[in-house]
């Protein structure tokens, strides 16, 4: 994957047909740089804390804060935080490491087909019943 | 520490479906039409150079470009949370999708009747990576009328595979894609595995 820190302007392309170009401040200076997570982290999984007393940085206390609200996405607390899903997905495997907050399941490649068809079958349920 | 444990799957917490298709098609629109929250929009940082150099003149050489998704959030019981995630669908974008389409389940490509081609690539992704998928045609006022079967013929979709029409404005149509294409992917999975539905 191409990720790099930014270092000219982006051109944000939304779902519209506009595209501008805006300016970032180095979003990787956040990850001191680094810009692989060591932790499996995908977009639609829910964070829950574990451990509040285990971070003192600003930007960990800020995700702990959300985290503790509502149990949110990968993607939510990127868009909270502002931040590029791969920033976030560095600061979030950080508070994994420390034991902070923890990684609720999602469906994986290893799944069973019985796990698949029982989260088909959740998935239906619930939206039947809206 | 919470660690994994091995001995039993631990329950499923959160799922996504993916809605695709090109730039103004209509899947921020579906989204928000279902979803318990104001969309919000994330972002992917990458360089111009993974993008590839089509599209992309209007950037200078090793710009980093952003490229968004917007998503929404169902609350389907109290131990499930369904995640949409609109994402485009050109062809230079594929490089994410990898990541992006790992763990879903289904996925819903919105076809414009007047744009057909910008479908052609997200439909021939999906079946690469035999990710279960229906095509929804949003009908917007005043568009070009065609049949499901005279746009399975367009791009090219094979028999099996459902295509409807919605109002990706309205909760209720937008909702009705969603069993669609949950059900659709149930029916793959039966027949593929033989798992008798409970």
């Amino acid at each position: 994957m191409g990720i790099d820190p930014p270092d000219a302007p982006v051109a944000d392309v939304d779902d519209g047909d506009s595209i501008h170009v805006a300016s970032i401040v180095r979003p990787y200076a956040l990850t001191k740089g680094r810009t692989a997570p060591r932790v499996d982290l995908p977009v639609e999984a829910t964070i829950e804390v574990v451990s509040a007393e285990k971070v003192g940085d600003d930007i960990g206390r800020s995700i702990l804060d959300l985290c503790a609200a509502q149990n949110p996405s990968v993607a939510e607390i990127a868009a909270q935080l502002r931040q590029p899903l791969g920033v976030t997905r560095v600061l979030l495997a950080d508070l994994v490491d420390v034991g902070a907050v923890s990684v609720r399941a999602t469906l994986t490649d290893r799944a069973t087909d019985r796990q698949r068809h029982d989260l088909i079958e959740r998935t239906l349920r619930g939206l039947r019943a809206l | 520490m919470d660690s994994v444990r091995f001995d039993e799957a631990p329950r499923i917490a959160s799922t996504k479906i993916i809605v695709a298709g090109g730039f103004g098609v209509g899947k921020t629109t579906l989204v928000g039409a279902v979803s318990e929250i104001v969309p919000l929009r994330t972002e992917a940082l990458v360089t111009t150079e993974s993008v590839g150099i089509d599209d992309m003149d209007s950037t200078p050489d090793k710009a980093t470009t952003t490229v968004a998704m917007d998503f929404g959030r169902i609350t389907l019981s109290n131990d499930l949370v369904l995640y949409l995630f609109g994402t485009p669908g050109q062809r230079r974008f594929w490089f994410m999708w990898d990541d992006l389409i790992r763990g879903a389940v289904d996925a819903i490509v919105i076809v414009d009747t007047g744009r057909l081609e910008d479908s052609f690539s997200v439909v021939d992704y999906f079946e690469a990576k035999k990710l279960p998928f229906i095509v929804a045609i949003n009908e917007f006022d005043g568009g070009q009328r065609y049949t499901p079967d005279q746009i399975r013929e367009a791009l090219a979709i094979s028999p099996g595979i459902p295509i409807m029409t919605i109002d990706a404005r309205e909760r209720e149509s937008a909702k009705h894609a969603l069993i669609r294409v949950a059900e659709f992917a149930l029916e793959q999975l039966t027949a593929t595995s033989r798992i008798e539905s409970a």
